[in-house]
């Protein structure tokens, strides 16, 4: 494996200078995909997404165009959500996406919403990411200006209108269902699955589509290239190229457009046009493969490709794309308890056992890493977390409504289970061992 | 799937879940919880509630729910069975679990069940002593808030105990229909609170304490009252309004300290109004009347029962000797119980022979109209296809019956048309509200169908004509103002009965028992079971001896008769006429005109202390009996606690005078009366005291009555607009639940509730007069004058102005005349000194 020469999809202008604007934008093809969609129908724009296999890249990895049918055929009105709530930690590969290159993005929810004959769509944006939601905000204006978006969209009798939403600051709300309450106004709470799939229910109980930002990125590029094409890279079941955000101990931080299937995480962790090695020569840790909430990785899944299949089969996920390097000095208790102290942070407080449970994992963790903990914490440690997340499994069991309680297990029960003798000795020691 | 019944019909089989190993049949859509628990499989639950949507927050009953897709946990409360499901509710996962939940919800529950009210009858604690584990594995800092916190004048939140469920804020939101409590902050943070300067002000607030499932919300009234194993109970119907919610009646070393709700499906669904739920602390009040008192010049001083009974019956006797049978009046009577208000229909016919006998206080409808026109029950109303709303504000009026008909709107897309003379709680639900003018409401009816109107509410009144095309209209029917007379409201209703086939009516008269009250006769002209003097004449004069010739007067007759001295004996029961008649002039000229007053009551109202006996009743929860509701429906009064002094029940004291008289109205218990009851009424035929206390009458039985009496003279076809005075604007006066009415008054937590004496106009109207809002203003008509703080309030009409009923220092009943169609008034803003004045 090495670093491929796949073509950059969705990341090409993120170096040109003017790319947010509409002008600099058209300058580099900016919206003839949506004029080709327009000249076609709707079912063979779907088509071309289906035949893509474009898993959707928030998360959970689900293809784009299967869920794209999943809408009950007649049901009106019917909307596309897109999930700019980018908030998992070390993500931070939608905000470019955002800041640098909007108009790709509008013509992905331009053209998204043709194929699945929506007539209003959402762009839900993280609180926290206000020179996104500007750079949206004034792509969109010129956009509409050039009657991009609006009533009769280049004389096709569709129209579309997009609303832009501005989050509130909540990480729950990148799970679609809370995204969903949050956008008609509610208590940033999910609701449960079943009965409310939004392609059937979702937002104000009607037909709803929810994408996540890269994934409709591509969209333009799929269209203008085929879907064959995007099939084409990658491996049969991890197709297309894949944005990681690369942060941790790592030389060289930083967004990174890598072929899927086709590169591994030592690629992308050493090689110089990525990662370029881990700082100060040190060893490696452990590595999260794909946001906190996945389960920790170590050296010997290093040579891993960076392909759904593999990854999950391996025990974790890929999940938002967001790797963490830990080198050899890092502290696995501290380590584990911030990613803990994260999830109690965000807990919504609906389901007791996340809303309790994560904050009693931070509070014994707290007392481990601070000196107090006793012997007996590290037995509990594990049977609240089986009381989160039955069995500790992978993929998780929950006894919650969404997966953000299990969540804050992955980081407790990997680091345990793999540095066990750290956690002894900070209790034995009464002190952090790394300090 | 189908199967054959045994009669021969196909009937639907339910869905076959496997629960336990056990196949058990249940219906189609129903949740998991409620179909194990119909199978005898109780799964622990904290959020979910019957009477709303499920959440499926606290976590508490997820089972192992096998769709096909392999065992996952999963909330029993929010997932509808389906075939060949498989459920574990017993097995290791699911155990595990839930005993991971219940430690969950216990690590920052401060565990003070000693202290805490909810301590006996707590669904975490039950759950924890039956399930939980023995010991606290967290030994961390549990989280801390001030508490208890007031979140409304009746309700304190303990925000450690609370577990975040979702029950009250739900109820807040989706039932009451008044979202003022909420969560705020998140994750372990979260907490239930209010808005800033925004109290849970709902007239709804006490259910949240009742749903609660541990001890986060408490009642000012009961908390530290009693221990739950020391609580007493029985089950009963409340009277505080005329809905008829079934209560359970709860005491403490016999003194009340609790009523809640009782879930019929009926008519409450387990809900109460606050006033409902807490005015038994007026049974409890210190200023009960305890024994019996009679005039010493200026003062009433205590007698024996023996010398006051033999006062009274001498000043009946001899007005009736000196003046005739027409010269005694027996007003009142709503507060009895139906027993009682027979007792009194057959000691003023039969022994004081007189028909001037009236339970309404001129403030509902004509008798023969609440009687005589066809009937809905609460549940055909909610299910109509139209519902006509011709009455009183509901919300403030009848709470519960306002619950029910919210629901029916908001859930069920139930359509309503209200007809009101300004804009109501409902105004928000209806699908048209129409305006008319005070005392038009005819008018507003004949334009309806007669396409006539301003151009700017024919769209509305189209819309209205359309929905009234409906298959089963009901009209709520009640009295909108007692600042207007009741004529033009019966018109109205009966025009539309005229042009809508088949409607039926839901009576919307607030007070108590009154429907019983008219039920047993207590109207002139009427008789026991809906029958005229006339059609039963025979019957009832063969079993109680005599009737008077000819039909009495009415309350407003009666004040009348009264101030011309005409009435030598009045007789109140239970009647304040003084604070509840209209036209206070006139009830004041009435009272004082009446050669003697005989008072029978609870409590030294204003009237009580003008008369000459004063008897000693006992209170709602000391007697048994039973009331009847708005739709007609009878059910059970209990008796739970022993009755202050030397008081008696009314039935008892009306079976004193009759003997005092020297009559014999026969009856030795209250039991004895209702078994003539339903042998004599025709409306109440069949309704034996087995059936009522059988399960068939655990929410009531409906008296299906003849409706041959309504015998109304009345033109529905004439329209008289009545001529507008360009200087006036015309009153308004309805009820607000809290007022100066003896319940609230002398139920120490509620009286701070009457939100006082304010003048309600139109902003448009102030700027047009000069007056600016919350100056005070002179408020005149042609009866007197009062004056009192104006609000603008774009709510309220133009050309009207509405001031609430018997609010402290209310002087609605200073403006009313009561032979006037309408109450004209003119508003000015009035300087310092101008404060004396006063009609």
């Amino acid at each position: 494996m090495a670093v491929t020469d796949a073509p950059k999809l969705i990341t090409a202008r993120f170096d040109q200078e003017d790319a947010h604007t509409l002008a600099g934008y058209e300058s580099s093809g900016g919206y003839t995909a949506l004029r080709k969609a327009l000249g076609s129908a709707p079912d063979a724009v779907l088509a071309e997404v289906k035949a893509a296999n474009i898993q959707g890249r928030g998360g959970a990895g689900f293809p784009a165009g299967t869920k794209w049918g999943f809408l009950p055929p007649d049901v009106s009105p019917r909307y596309l959500v897109v999930n700019g709530d980018e908030s998992e930690p070390g993500t931070y590969k939608d905000r470019l996406l955002l800041e640098r290159d909007p108009h790709q993005l509008i013509e992905g929810v331009l053209i998204a919403s043709y194929a699945i004959a929506a007539n209003q769509a959402f762009i839900y944006i993280r609180g926290e990411m206000p020179f996104a939601h500007e750079r949206v905000a004034a792509a969109l204006n010129e956009a509409y200006a050039a009657g991009y978006i609006g009533r009769d969209i280049m004389g096709s009798g569709w129209s579309l209108d997009v609303v832009l939403h501005w989050g509130a600051g909540a990480y729950i709300v990148g799970e679609e269902t809370a995204l969903i309450e949050s956008l008609e106004g509610n208590r940033g709470m999910p609701r449960l699955k079943p009965p409310f799939f939004p392609a059937v229910k979702g937002l104000y109980m009607q037909p709803t589509i929810v994408n996540n930002v890269e994934t409709l990125s591509n969209v333009p590029w799929i269209v203008n290239n085929g879907g064959a094409a995007f099939a084409a890279l990658g491996t049969d079941e991890s197709a297309g190229t894949r944005i990681f955000a690369l942060s941790g101990h790592v030389r060289r931080p930083g967004v990174y457009e890598v072929e899927m299937g086709k590169t591994t995480f030592r690629d992308l962790i050493e090689a110089p046009v990525y990662g370029g090695g881990i700082r100060n020569g040190r060893g490696l840790k452990a590595f999260i493969p794909g946001g906190a909430s996945a389960p920790w990785f170590y050296e010997e899944h290093l040579d891993l490709p960076l392909s759904k299949a593999t990854v999950d089969k391996a025990g974790s996920m890929l999940g938002s794309g967001a790797v963490v390097v830990m080198d050899e000095t890092t502290c696995p208790v501290r380590a584990a308890l911030r990613v803990v102290r994260f999830f109690a942070h965000e807990s919504c407080g609906k389901c007791t056992p996340c809303r309790e449970g994560t904050n009693w994992l931070e509070k014994i963790m707290h007392r481990i890493e601070e000196g107090t903990g006793r012997a007996d914490d590290l037995d509990l440690l594990l049977d609240v977390s089986d009381n989160l997340s039955p069995g500790i499994a992978w993929p998780p069991r929950q006894t919650t409504i969404c997966p953000l309680g299990p969540s804050a297990v992955s980081p407790v029960a990997s680091s345990i289970r793999r540095f066990r003798d750290d956690y002894v000795a900070h209790i034995d020691q009464g002190r952090c061992t790394h300090d | 799937m189908t199967d054959i019944a045994e009669n021969g019909t196909e009937a639907v089989r339910g869905v076959a879940v496997t629960l336990n190993g056990r196949v058990i049949d249940a219906q189609p859509g129903e949740l998991v919880i409620n179909a194990a628990e119909r199978a005898g499989v109780y799964i622990p639950r904290f959020c979910h509630h019957p009477r709303m949507q499920p959440v499926g927050m606290c976590r508490m009953c997820i089972v192992e729910i096998d769709t096909g897709r392999g065992p996952a946990l999963l909330p029993s409360c929010m997932i509808p069975v389906a075939e060949g499901m498989v459920v574990e509710t017993e097995s290791p996962v699911t155990r595990k679990a839930q005993d991971g939940v219940l430690e969950f919800l216990l690590v920052n529950h401060p565990l003070d069940c000693p202290v805490c009210d909810k301590g006996g009858e707590c669904p975490l604690q039950d759950q924890t002593v039956a399930f939980g584990p023995g010991e606290s594995r967290f030994v961390e800092e549990k989280r801390h808030h001030e508490k208890p916190i007031a979140i409304s004048d009746v309700v304190q939140l303990d925000r450690e105990r609370c577990i975040l469920c979702d029950r009250c804020t739900r109820f807040a939101k989706t039932v009451a229909g008044d979202p003022l409590i909420s969560f705020v902050n998140r994750g372990n943070e979260t907490e239930v609170n209010t808005f800033p300067d925004h109290p849970f002000a709902s007239y709804f607030s006490g259910n949240t304490v009742q749903i609660c499932p541990v001890g986060a919300l408490t009642a000012t009234p009961y908390r530290f009252k009693a221990r739950p194993w020391d609580l007493d109970q029985v089950e009963s119907t409340c009277t505080s309004c005329s809905v008829g919610c079934r209560v359970a009646v709860e005491s403490s070393s016999n003194q009340l300290v609790r009523y809640l709700g009782v879930d019929v499906d009926a008519v409450n669904w387990g809900w109460l109004c606050d006033k409902g739920r807490f005015d038994f602390e007026a049974v409890n009040s210190e200023n009960r009347l305890a024994r019996p008192l009679a005039r010493q010049g200026d003062d009433l001083v205590e007698v024996s029962w023996s010398d006051a009974l033999t006062k009274a019956a001498s000043a009946l006797g001899g007005a009736k000797e000196r003046h005739g049978s027409s010269s005694i009046a027996v007003v009142g009577g709503a507060r009895l119980t139906n027993e009682e208000a027979y007792a009194w229909s057959k000691l003023a016919r039969s022994v004081l022979g007189t028909d001037s006998v009236d339970a309404q206080m001129g403030d509902g409808l004509p008798s023969d109209v609440v009687l005589g026109l066809p009937r809905a029950t609460i549940d055909e109303t909610c299910a109509a296809g139209t519902v006509v709303l011709l009455g009183p504000d509901l919300k403030e009026e009848l709470p519960i019956l306002y619950l029910r008909l919210r629901d029916a709107v908001v859930n069920h897309g139930l359509n309503v048309i209200e007809i009101s003379a300004s804009q109501t709680s409902m105004t928000r639900y209806a699908a048209v509200s129409l305006r008319y003018r005070p005392g038009e409401a005819a008018v507003l009816v004949q334009e309806l169908f007669e396409h006539a109107g301003d151009v700017d509410v024919q769209a509305d009144l189209g819309r209205a004509r359309a929905l009234l095309e409906a298959n089963n209209v009901v009209c709520v029917l009640g009295r909108p103002s007692v600042a207007e007379r009741a004529d033009s409201v019966v018109q109205a209703a009966l025009r539309l009965r005229s042009r809508v086939p088949g409607m039926r009516f839901l009576s919307a008269l607030r007070r108590a028992n009154i429907h019983g009250a008219l039920d047993m006769g207590l109207s002139p002209g009427m008789l026991p079971g809906r029958v005229s003097l006339e059609e039963g004449r025979e019957v009832f004069t063969e079993a109680w001896g005599q009737l008077p010739g000819s039909v009495g007067l009415d309350t407003a007759g009666v004040l009348r008769a009264a101030a011309e001295g005409r009435i030598q004996a009045l007789i109140l029961v239970g009647a304040d006429p003084l604070a509840d008649f209209p036209d206070r002039d006139l009830a004041r000229r009435g009272v004082a005109g009446a050669g003697f007053v005989l008072a029978v009551d609870c409590f030294a109202t204003d009237s009580v202390r003008q008369a000459d006996v004063v008897l000693p009743a006992v209170s709602y929860a000391e007697k048994a009996g039973t009331t009847t509701n708005i739709e007609g429906r009878v059910s059970r009064l209990h008796q739970k606690v022993t009755a202050p002094g030397t008081t008696r029940p009314d039935w008892m004291i009306a079976c004193d005078l009759a003997e005092r008289l020297g009559g014999d109205l026969g009856f030795e218990t209250a039991e004895a009366i209702w078994d003539e009851i339903e042998r004599l009424a025709p409306a109440h035929s069949g309704l034996t005291a087995q059936r009522l206390a059988s399960s068939e009458g655990l929410e009531g039985i409906v008296a299906a009555g003849p409706s041959s009496i309504l015998e109304t003279t009345m033109d529905v076809t004439a329209t008289a607009t009545l001529p507008v005075d360009g200087y006036s604007l015309r009153l308004v006066s309805t009820r607000k639940l809290y007022d100066n009415g003896t319940l609230v008054q002398q139920s120490p937590s509620l009286a701070p509730l009457a939100p006082g004496e304010v003048v309600r106009a139109n902003p448009a109207d102030l700027d047009r007069l000069g007056v600016a809002s919350n100056d005070r203003v002179r408020v005149a008509s042609s009866r007197g004058a009062v004056v009192a703080p104006v609000e603008a309030d774009a709510a309220v009409a133009r050309g009207t102005v509405l001031l609430a009923f018997n609010q402290s220092g209310s002087g609605a009943a200073d403006l009313i005349d009561v032979s006037l169609p309408v109450t004209e008034v003119r508003v000015e803003t009035v300087g310092i000194g101008d404060r004396e004045v006063s009609g």
